[in-house]
């Protein structure tokens, strides 16, 4: 503590500020927090260095509409030997936001320091919120730091200029990473609120995010299989339809609305996220999007993961503003 | 009189069919030391939950300092310091600064606040130990930290929620003096629940008995044994060397006596219950019939009997 307090030599802080500040401190000492920053960071570069590998083959490709977005080729280009780092994120950022938030009320609970804690002059509301923004601004550091990295060792490495419009795309990946890990930081906070038990409430947290990315499309598949009519069957228009509906129930899980998002993000000549006609299809001439076109694809993606997230934050609102706090 | 510092008006608190508060009733003055006595599960705890608003009550209202604890729990919390029974401190942290945090969450300064973070940890004894982590606390180490802590904010009131539990008979005997004293020379008013009768007895002015959410009886020590007692008078048990027959020839000897109500003997030991203090007397009269006198005992009513009485009551 030594260290950081000359940092924030001010006088009597706000309680949440004195929290926020705490939690962080906490997070940034455990093992958990560290191991989970080097995973993360290893795969960054592994990813890296693989699409630098294939970045010369990528950008000379011209039948690619993206081929000149070196940058969102860093990000995106691989030779499948591993996936490209948007991918591994989907599956690490859950774990990021289960492991920073899965004990964060129970354990306090436990240890008997939550009741000292709200014995103290201090908003109940102020605890959650200061669990939550602490963990979420340590994740948006990191991944700041990470594509500010990429952009600069691209900058080093390559010497191309760099588009606006690639900036804000990747910066727009940041965004959505941060609003990704907060869904399941604001999910396990639920569960670290509805369960005594740390392990109960890091298993079942792990249990949802298994569901969402393994057994989900594994049970649509089947029931689509048993409930909806055989496609040989059905006009072009009807077959439409029914892949719609698919998709849109594929679109419940989180990591779909997440890989949905950054694929429109990262490539820029991405139309439509769900299947098109060909009417639609003539006359299209395959060149990439501009950036505000892109957001609006990926618009009702983006309000679904900030919808999720506030509707758990609340929920954890819910459960503990009226609990009654013993250890 | 003033206007007690703790009040508390027909409170109640179920928790589905079961009521663990039933229609509580209870001042506390500004000053005092006041000792809520109960078994394990009488809603000692609830109470006092309710009095820092951390739980709801079904029914009825607290007042703290003049604020309503469910409205204005953060006005509360401001003047009351709250040790609750199982004491946890964030273990990888060192007690100073477990404490700075306090310190810093009740809205002091940097500068200000070490300072009277030393100066707690000075007050409860722990300067040697106040750089190390809090994990490698013993219970007697964290209950001082504990105080300290309470202390931190400068209380009105400080509540304790079993502060003897689990401590050694010399550690329970310096914890209890030390609150004694701090509650004296600072004018804090202490509100500590137990169900431990002697610690309770050692410092408490007054004291509340509750058993199953009501509280039975409340006052001091002396007011509560002569409400309780009153009708038996003195008792007096002399216990000799000699082995006394039964029946005892000088029995009928003593019923003359006035004041004298009952005798009953139990072996070497006999007990007299007068309705005046007949003790010297009684002595004398065992010297002059040639027997041995071992102890003579005048019996007091402390908790323990007390608490016996109520609970065969029950």
């Amino acid at each position: 503590m030594k260290s950081l307090n000359f940092l924030f030599k001010s006088s009597a802080s706000s309680p949440f500020n004195v929290m926020m500040r705490k939690e962080m401190a906490d997070h940034i000492r455990s093992w958990r927090f560290i191991v989970l920053i080097i995973l993360i960071v290893l795969t960054f570069i592994a990813s890296m260095y693989v699409s630098l590998a294939n970045i010369r083959s990528a950008t000379g490709n011209v039948n690619d509409p993206d081929h000149v977005f070196l940058y969102l080729k860093l990000l995106t280009t691989t030779d499948n030997s591993i996936p490209p780092f948007h991918v591994f994120l989907s599956f690490l950022a859950p774990l990021l936001g289960i492991s920073l938030g899965f004990d964060a009320i129970n354990a306090e609970q436990n240890s008997g320091t939550l009741t000292r804690l709200m014995a103290q002059p201090i908003y109940r509301d102020n605890v959650l919120l200061a669990k939550f923004a602490s963990a979420l601004v340590l994740v948006s550091v990191l991944f700041l730091s990470l594509a500010l990295c990429m952009i600069g060792g691209g900058l080093l490495l390559t010497g191309v200029r760099m588009e606006p419009q690639e900036f804000l795309r990747i910066l727009g990946f940041v965004g959505l990473s941060i609003f990704y890990v907060a869904f399941w930081l604001s999910l396990s906070i639920v569960l670290s609120i509805r369960f005594r038990a740390a392990a109960t409430s890091a298993l079942s947290a792990i249990g949802i995010w298994l569901f969402f990315t393994v057994f989900y499309q594994v049970v649509l598949n089947l029931a689509i299989r048993s409930f909806l009519p055989d496609p040989a069957g059905l006009s072009p228009d009807q077959i439409l339809k029914y892949n719609e509906l698919i998709l849109d129930l594929l679109r419940i899980a989180p990591n779909q609305l997440y890989m949905d998002a950054t694929t429109t993000m990262l490539m820029p000549s991405v139309r439509s996220l769900g299947p098109m006609t060909m009417d639609q299809m003539a006359g299209a001439i395959p060149s990439p999007l501009p950036f505000t076109e892109s957001v609006m694809v990926v618009w009702p993606q983006v309000s679904g993961l900030i919808g999720a997230t506030v509707a758990c934050f609340a929920l954890s609102y819910f459960l503990f503003m009226r609990r009654e706090i013993r250890s | 009189m003033k206007d007690p510092i703790i009040q508390i008006k027909d409170l109640s608190k179920c928790y589905g069919s079961f009521r663990a508060v039933d229609e509580l009733n209870l001042d506390v003055h500004k000053g005092e030391i006041f000792g809520l006595l109960g078994p394990n599960g009488a809603g000692k705890t609830t109470t006092i939950l309710m009095m820092l608003g951390l739980t709801e009550p079904s029914g009825g209202s607290v007042h703290v300092c003049g604020y309503q604890s469910t409205g204005n729990p953060v006005a509360v919390k401001r003047k009351v310091g709250y040790m609750p029974d199982s004491l946890g401190f964030y273990d990888q942290m060192t007690a100073l600064d477990n404490l700075m945090y306090i310190a810093r969450l009740n809205g002091l300064g940097e500068n200000e606040g070490m300072i009277r973070a030393l100066r707690m940890i000075e007050t409860v004894g722990l300067t040697a130990d106040k750089d190390k982590k809090t994990g490698t606390y013993s219970r007697g180490m964290k209950q001082r930290l504990g105080l300290a802590e309470v202390l931190i904010k400068e209380p009105e009131v400080i509540i304790l929620d079993e502060p003897t539990l689990g401590i050694d008979p010399s550690g329970v005997r310096d914890f209890l003096s030390l609150i004694k004293s701090l509650s004296r020379e600072q004018g804090i008013t202490v509100l500590l629940s137990s169900h431990h009768l002697h610690h309770v007895q050692q410092i408490c002015d007054r004291v509340g008995i509750f058993v199953k959410g009501k509280l039975l009886a409340q006052g001091n020590i002396d007011t509560l044994s002569k409400a309780l007692f009153g009708h038996e008078g003195y008792v007096t048990s002399v216990k000799v060397a000699q082995e006394l027959p039964q029946p005892w020839p000088k029995d009928a000897e003593l019923m003359q006596w006035k004041g004298l109500e009952r005798i009953s003997i139990h072996g070497k030991e006999v007990e007299f219950t007068c309705s005046e203090d007949l003790t010297a007397a009684l002595v004398r009269f065992f010297v002059k019939e040639g027997y041995d006198v071992l102890s003579v005992h005048q019996k007091e009513y402390g908790l323990d009997e007390i608490y016996q009485k109520y609970f065969e009551a029950q």
